[in-house]
């Protein structure tokens, strides 16, 4: 694997080993000194044409534990930041000789493109509606560690699907590991052909409540709730947000999840929120262990780099 | 101008239905003599080998992009006629979407008289329906066709999506017995669409452009120029359900034409995991259903030409994220080589009829004066030669556009031209543009 693009570069084989990978770069968090020597002297750039704090931190936190250099290069908004151009800072980017790229863009299919322009690895940290793939492995990651399994672990993915790249990634990882997987979306949220996710999809959530394992709720984007895709957040609320009540009907031994950040009060209710936190600060503390593991699994072997850098 | 014999050719020609190996007599830019067996009469004429070669009339694309004014840095007159000359064409439709836009008469002169005096292919202009594609106030129809003999009109690029303003253009069009050309896009159902929408958008993460937003516009355009009787054409149909409400039209005597691209009949939206940003355009790639209807639609004539849409983009525009690229792609000089390897090789459709769809097929949509009418004596030589078998691989920076956007990059295609006939002088010999 020269790339992690996309959840479809995977099979089931690799993901177990990026999570067993993860398990073991997990406990460098809890030493004293959280940093080992392995990526040292690797240059890693994030670039992140579209704003995400929180990953952004993760994937530099990382890097950092492995001993990499980072390099961070943010422009918000489009792919064009004082002019230049998306291809421009992939030639920049190459000229430096960075060993990794991840790379956060509003443009779907943005990481794709620049393995053309780069000999780096690039590491998709969310493009557009497309993908999200590390967001999925540790989202695995964490319900493995929730319930010691994922395969046939009965999972919701709640909320709006057609905007979601974390959705997209997250449905194809949890097939592959053999997870059972159901999509709950208002009509007008779901993907223009559900077929082609070849899973399940409902629009009615209550039903689905009552033997899940995991229940993984997204994030309603609320810049989109003008567009007529539900009539209110009243309504949204209403029959697909998680409260007090539906949460009452989930097993016991059920985990609430979420990419974040909340919208307390949309998707989840503000109680909901509050008594799941933990398993979603999990989350995070997960998600640098995953990345971890994700650039030392690209990055960590290749051989003859060292000797070139020595 | 020397006496010109094509010998030997098969000479495909859809006006008349006649396809034999035949010789062409050429004398003073006209068709002199169609026979076998002709000798020189001339002492300095010129006998063209054309064995094996196929001699059709010159093609005609309906849609063109030629940029120019405003855009030449993608392409100009003289560029985009020489693709044509190299696409086998002898006459192009240029798009109106320019700047300033083709919307005066003004505008339209001057574009033909550029391509008059370049000469590589005679360039027809094309008028906007609306002011600066506005969508609001209609252009002067007749003073257009008066002063600079435009006699089709479209807003290509945007639709007329106001009903009354599309109702007042077909009704006033009447007055003139012009075309109206509605780009066919409901706007509202395709605000940042990016492909096609189904299965693919959705696994891609890109908006969608339903095929509901194409139908539902040709739908309303069928009806509003059915009720005031005036002559619609749709440009690049792509949709399954397109071809059905134009099929069912036609049959109810609308007067209605229709024209499909060379990609449209050939890509898919299956090809769009490379996120390759010369595969966008608009409308997008389909369905292979949607492919498999216009081809349908095309052999029995539903479909009446096969018209480009060369749409150039310089490379640093279509070299950046696919969601900021713009729509388009290059079509003039693979046009006629991707329906022979695709459509014709594999006998989805005769020689003939494919031919028919590149010379009289575009020339009953709209009047393109000597162009399209047949191959027969005392017509213009506008014609094409082809060299049937011959094996080639595109490649974007050898074509003669500015741009080298082409979705068939690195695509094997058998059948070229070489030779083109501009009234009898070259603009293609040999397979060189001629300057
Ligand atoms: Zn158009």
């Amino acid at each position: 694997m020269d790339h992690l693009l996309s959840i479809e570069d995977l099979d089931a084989d690799a993901i177990e080993l990026i999570l067993e990978t993860a398990e073991s770069l997990r406990e460098i968090a809890e030493r004293p000194i959280k940093k080992v020597p392995t990526l040292r002297g690797r240059t890693v750039c994030n670039l992140f044409l579209e704003d995400s704090t929180r990953t952004r931190i993760s994937f530099e936190v990382a890097s950092k534990r492995l001993s990499a250099d980072v390099i961070n290069f943010t422009a918000k908004g489009s792919s064009v930041s004082k002019g230049e151009s998306f291809k421009d800072t992939a030639l920049t980017l190459q000229a430096m000789g960075v060993d990794a790229v991840v790379v956060r863009s509003a443009a779907a299919g943005a990481p794709l493109q620049l393995t053309r322009w780069v000999d780096a690895h690039v590491i998709n940290a969310g493009d557009g509606w497309h993908q999200h793939p590390t967001q999925a492995l540790l989202d695995l990651f964490t319900m493995r560690r929730a319930h010691g399994r994922l395969e046939g672990l009965k999972v919701a993915v709640v909320g709006d699907v057609l905007h979601s790249r974390v959705a997209r990634s997250e449905v194809q990882a949890l097939r592959m590991v053999g997870a059972d997987v159901t999509v709950v979306a208002p009509p007008t949220l779901m993907p223009p052909d559900p077929s082609a996710w070849d899973v399940p999809f409902t629009s009615t959530l209550d039903p689905v409540l009552a033997d899940l394992d995991v229940l993984y709720v997204l994030r309603v984007q609320r810049e989109r709730m003008h567009r007529q895709f539900f009539p209110s957040v009243r309504e949204y609320r209403r029959h697909w947000g998680i409260d007090a009540e539906r949460l009452a009907r989930l097993p016991d031994h059920a985990i609430v999840m979420h990419p974040g950040p909340m919208n307390r009060g949309v998707e989840i209710a503000a109680d909901v929120a509050d008594e799941h936190e933990a398993i979603i600060t999990d989350q995070v503390t997960n998600g640098i262990a995953v990345r971890m593991a994700v650039l030392y699994l690209l990055l960590g072997r290749d051989g003859a780099k060292e000797t070139t850098d020595a | 101008m020397p006496e010109l014999l094509l010998k030997g050719g098969r000479v495909l020609d859809p006006a008349s239905r006649h396809d034999a190996v035949t010789d062409v007599r050429i004398v003073d830019g006209a068709i002199a003599e169609i026979a076998s067996h002709l000798t020189a009469d001339a002492p300095d004429a010129e006998v063209v080998d054309c064995a094996a070669l196929w001699v059709t009339p010159g093609f005609v694309d309906l849609h063109t992009h030629l940029r120019e004014p405003g855009f030449e840095d993608a392409e100009d007159i003289a560029s985009g006629t020489a693709a044509a000359a190299a696409g086998g064409y002898t006459a192009v439709c240029a798009m109106a979407n320019t700047d300033p836009v083709t919307d005066t008469a003004a505008v339209a002169h001057s574009v033909r008289r550029i391509g008059n005096e370049i000469g590589r292919a005679d360039v027809f202009p094309v008028g906007s329906i609306t002011r600066g594609l506005a969508g609001e106030t209609l252009t002067e129809f007749g003073d257009l066709l008066r002063v600079a003999g435009v006699d089709f009109f479209s807003d290509d690029g945007k639709p007329v999506a106001d009903p009354l303003v599309m109702r007042r253009a077909l009704q006033y069009a009447t007055a003139f017995d012009v075309v109206i050309c509605n780009h066919a896009e409901d706007p509202s159902l395709t605000e940042d669409a990016q492909m096609n929408e189904g299965a693919m958008s959705s696994l891609l993460g890109l908006a969608g452009w339903p095929h509901e937003a194409e139908e539902i516009m040709i739908a309303r355009d069928l009806i509003l120029a059915a009720g005031v009787g005036a002559r619609l054409h749709v440009p690049h149909v792509s949709t399954y359900g397109a071809v059905d409400l134009i099929r069912r039209a036609k049959a109810q005597g609308v007067t209605v034409t229709a024209e499909v691209t060379p990609h449209h009949l050939t890509l898919d939206d299956s090809l769009l995991g490379s996120y390759d940003a010369n595969l966008k355009v608009n409308p997008p790639l389909r369905t292979s259903r949607d492919v498999a209807a216009l081809r349908g639609a095309l052999v029995d004539g539903t479909i009446d030409a096969v018209a480009t849409d060369h749409a150039p983009h310089p490379p640093e525009q279509k070299d950046q994220e696919w969601h900021h690229a713009p729509c388009g792609m290059l079509g003039l000089e693979t046009a006629f080589a991707v329906v022979l390897t695709e459509l014709i090789e594999p006998g989805v459709i005769d020689a003939l009829t494919a031919v028919a769809r590149f010379t009289t097929g575009p020339a009953r949509v709209r009047d393109v004066g000597e162009h399209g009418a047949g191959v027969a004596v005392g017509a213009a030589a506008n014609l094409a030669v082809i060299d049937p078998e011959a094996r080639w691989t595109v490649e974007g920076r050898r074509l003669h556009s500015r741009a080298r956007n082409t979705p068939f990059e690195g695509r094997k295609l058998v059948g070229r031209p070489v030779h083109t006939l501009l009234r009898g002088r070259f603009t293609l010999r040999d397979g060189e543009v001629v300057a």
